[in-house]
């Protein structure tokens, strides 16, 4: 040290600049931290926030619409909003070969009940419509190709078109259908190589060959059928499709088609609000179809009220346990961490014990002649039961926030308010309650936080007026199956608990949270 | 006992001491009258005996142990003549409570914890507010309290039957747990519980005390955000959190697989273990790390040496934690298992739903029992581990 000169830069022991050694030092220590963690951040990334982020990215996804139907929904969109509302006889002509190839997927039935949420009656015309394209007789194509050129009726032929490389640029249409042939007779465990070429395919072919109108590019083949194509003998598959159903030549479902074409759509969320995306724009839903409007109202407001009666009840038994010495204190707060330890299940299970009609609050009742035995009260399957059970449960999740903001205020302010002439009241209103209010704030955002996205307690005890958005989301997701809606009303209120979650940040931090003991 | 009642001499006059008799006797009386459609009547015999009654205690019999003595056995022997075994036990019950009241109130022990210039209003407040406090205590316990006997019920009624209320035998059985022990259902869930929740511990107990250790480190960067995200599995509502976890995990083909529960519930059961072991390590002291490599100890030795014995009850309470929040987790496990991984929980939630069977509550009554076990300990890591930190237990 004593040789270090005093107009150089202090040095480590190593020689190096002590600044620079410092900061090695630093960032080592920093990446040492951040590969203890990593693990872990990898594993939560993985297994709970890419759900999430998945959740969020189908409550917009609709490739559905545009991925069964490909063909028609390119017609329909080249034509733009110019094209009549139930198109020409082209649209049909592929929607035939989009359904024919759809029904050997068994992909029309998902795609009917991906739009029925939409417009109900699409799901039946659909599986309809699927069962009959595959018997409607179109070989008439076929055989009037074969007449043009015999090569036609070869695979071979198909093969060696799907092989070159301007045939994709040709006869789009064609090899979509002759591709999409490949994949579901090889699915069915046959060889396409051995097969001959089915019927729809020519469909394609012919509209191809009509919407063609340079031919310098192609073979030989394709010209000479090229030329031949416009004196076909057509079949009129907008006639064939009105046959059956005539919902086909029904303005509405071609307006949901066209409304949900796009890849993603605003449609669930809008939906989730009560609007509906119409052909024009948005509107709100008729009034008895408005349901999530009310169900958001109800599950703000039961989850108000579940934590003013927590701040209610809290409050007082929190203040008790503060101002009551250590060994008491804790023996009182086993009263509230039993409950709180108690598995869910079996607090909900005694409150369906406690409040149903036959149970112990309504036998306590008629024993005490209070009511009579046909007068029993229903205090289960609505709001009442839900808000008294889940009171009951998120109660600790108060007391314990408020117990120990209480504990560390000093009883001598009290006293001293007292000294200087306050009433009770006056000292614990303004000297004592103002201090205790982060305690409050935490336990209220708490309990409003755990109570908006409660499942299970509504579910048993909350009857049809008692649940949740979060019942309505389960429904959707393991009843009607409707995915789409299940994600974007969840979203919704991902985004109120995620508003909550900041505030609930910013007033008590994060690693503030207390865990009873 | 007898020095106790010198040290506690009769302090208040004659009319409190019957009054007080007469008003506790008078809410029983009027409970009393109530069942037997006479609510009047209950109230003024209740309050003219109860006066009487607090009156001789207090004023003949002098020792409270002599009148408690005496008022038991006469709650017993009236009560029996009313209503058989439940009777004897209620008056039972009655007379031992009403002779502590009276002493209490004759002896000056309820203005213990009241300044002595506090006025008879702010007295009568402040009983009135302690009343209020063990109202909601008992709101908060007897629900639980409740589901116990009904465990034992010998019919199938989730409700008391009057031979419970007689405590006739007849009336009791041991049925429901007979059916637990040995219904395939609800052994398969038990196994099912017990395969998932220490696998999902051990998996969240490693990674999470791993990652505490590092966020406990002096410098870490962007600290508040990887924190709130290693939180988030907490605050986040079960419902998106399933609803999430389904659609990913059927998209990747973990929905309705073992491991696909596992992983869901390690995930939840991981942001206790943060807060735990984060909690125990605030106090922990970094010189004794240094200490013991100043020694010549590796890092590992040094942690599975120096660090792990001093921070083990906080990630044994994670542990205990995270295990809980794993076996008692219903909402995710759901939409994320299938039959084959159908839990504890999942069978007594169709069961509540579906078939009411009181078994439901003999599996509570275990897990009540199970969950002040689990209580009791964590209290006894709590006070090892202040004891460790040199914090005496209070």
């Amino acid at each position: 040290m004593s040789d270090s000169t005093n107009n150089g830069p202090v040095l480590a022991a190593d020689g190096t600049p002590l600044k620079r050694s410092l900061r090695r030092s630093l960032r080592l220590q920093k990446f040492r931290a951040l590969l203890l963690i990593a693990p872990l951040l990898a594993f939560i990334l993985i297994t709970f926030i890419a759900p999430i982020a998945d959740m969020l990215f189908r409550s917009v996804e609709n490739k559905i619409v545009e991925e069964t139907l490909p063909q028609t929904i390119a017609l329909i969109d080249a034509g733009g909003p110019i094209e009549t509302i139930v198109p020409n006889q082209k649209v049909f002509s592929a929607l035939y070969v989009d359904m024919f190839v759809a029904a050997e997927n068994k992909e029309h039935t998902r795609l009917g009940t991906r739009l029925n949420y939409e417009q109900s009656g699409i799901s039946s015309l659909f599986r309809k419509s699927g069962r009959r394209v595959a018997r409607l007789d179109v070989e008439v194509y076929k055989k009037q190709f074969e007449e043009v050129d015999p090569q036609w009726a070869d695979v071979a032929t198909w093969q060696s078109l799907a092989e070159s490389a301007n045939s994709a640029e040709l006869l789009p249409r064609a090899m979509w259908a002759y591709n999409a042939w490949r994949d579901y007779v090889r699915a069915d465990g046959d060889n396409p190589d051995k097969e001959a070429p089915e019927d729809f395919i020519y469909v394609a072919l012919y509209d191809d060959l009509i919407a063609l109108d340079d031919v310098t590019s192609a073979n030989d083949l394709i010209r000479k059928s090229a030329d031949a194509a416009p004196d076909f003998e057509t079949v009129n598959f907008k006639e064939a499709f009105v046959k059956f159903d005539k919902d086909w030549a029904s303005e509405n479902v071609w307006k949901t088609l066209r409304t949900y074409s796009t890849p993603y759509t605003e449609g669930y969320f809008l939906n989730a609000i009560d609007f509906q995306k119409d052909f024009d724009g948005y509107s709100l839903r008729p009034d008895n179809q408005r349901i999530y409007g009310v169900l958001f109202m109800r599950t703000l407001f039961m989850s108000l009220v579940i934590t003013a009666c927590a701040v209610l009840l809290g409050y007082p038994i929190a203040w008790l346990m503060a101002n009551r010495p250590m060994r008491e204190a804790n023996l009182l707060m086993i009263m509230v961490l039993l409950p709180f330890w108690t598995s869910l299940l079996v607090r909900t299970s005694a409150w369906k014990v406690m409040l149903q009609q036959q149970g112990v609050i309504n036998d306590t009742l008629v024993w005490l002649n209070l009511v009579d035995e046909a007068g029993r009260l229903v205090l289960i399957n609505n709001q009442f039961g839900t808000i008294v059970a889940m009171t009951h449960i998120l109660l600790p999740f108060m007391v314990l926030p408020l117990y120990s903001v209480m504990r560390t205020i000093p009883e001598s302010y009290t006293r001293a308010a007292k000294s200087l002439g306050a009433t009770n009241w006056t000292a614990f209103w303004r000297v004592y309650f103002p201090q205790s209010v982060p305690g409050i704030g935490a336990g209220s955002i708490l309990v409003f936080i755990l109570s908006i996205g409660y499942y299970i307690t509504p579910e048993i005890v909350g009857g049809t007026t008692g649940t949740f958005i979060s019942n309505r989301i389960a429904y959707h997701i393991s009843s009607s199956l409707n995915w789409g809606l299940a994600a974007a009303l969840g979203t919704i209120l991902l985004a109120v608990v995620l508003l909550l979650y900041w505030v609930y940040d910013r007033i008590v931090g994060i690693d503030n949270v207390k865990l009873g003991g | 006992m007898n020095a106790q009642k010198i040290e506690n001499p009769i302090v208040v006059s004659n009319q409190l001491v019957a009054g007080g008799g007469a008003f506790f006797a008078a809410v029983f009386g009027l409970l009393y009258g109530m069942t037997q459609n006479i609510p009047l009547i209950g109230v003024i015999g209740g309050m003219a005996l109860g006066a009487v009654a607090a009156f001789a205690i207090v004023k003949i019999a002098k020792s409270r142990r002599i009148s408690q003595f005496g008022m038991v056995a006469l709650g017993l022997i009236v009560g029996y003549l009313q209503a058989r075994i439940s009777g004897a036990i209620i008056g039972a019950i009655f007379g031992w409570v009403f002779t502590w009241f009276v002493f209490w109130l004759a002896t000056g022990k309820y203005r213990r914890r009241l300044p002595s210039y506090a006025t008879p209003g702010q007295v009568l407040w402040h009983h009135t507010f302690v009343v209020i406090c063990w109202a909601i205590f008992i709101f908060l316990i007897t629900p639980i309290i409740v589901v116990m006997p009904l465990s034992f019920n010998a019919e199938n009624f989730f409700t008391f039957t009057p031979a419970m209320l007689n405590f006739d035998p007849a009336g009791y059985s041991l049925k429901h747990y007979e059916d637990f022990f040995t219904n395939s259902d609800w052994q398969g869930a038990i196994k099912n519980s017990f395969a998932i929740a220490p696998v999902a511990t051990l998996l969240s107990v490693s990674l999470g005390t791993l990652a505490a250790i590092g966020l406990s480190q002096p410098f870490v960067p962007f600290r508040r955000a990887i924190m709130a995200i290693l939180i988030s599995p907490m605050i986040m509502p079960l419902i998106i959190s399933a609803a999430g976890m389904y659609f990913f995990y059927s998209r990747v083909g973990l929905q309705g697989t073992y491991l696909g529960v596992v992983l869901a519930h390690a995930a939840l059961g991981i942001p206790f273990v943060i807060i735990t072991v984060t909690a125990t390590l605030v106090g922990f002291d970094h010189s004794l790390t240094r200490a013991s490599a100043s020694l010549g100890a590796n890092p590992v030795k040094t942690f599975f040496r120096v660090q792990m014995p001093l921070i083990l009850p906080g990630v044994i309470a994670g542990g205990l934690f995270a295990f809980i929040t794993s076996f008692d987790e219903v909402v995710v496990v759901l939409f994320v298992g299938s039959a084959g991984q159908k839990t504890l929980p999942w069978q007594m939630f169709t069961g509540l739903r579906e078939q009411i069977s009181p078994t439901i509550l003999a599996v509570a009554t275990i897990l009540v029992v199970l969950s002040i076990l689990m209580l009791t300990t964590l209290e006894m890591l709590r006070r090892r581990s202040e004891r460790l930190r040199g914090i005496s237990p209070g």
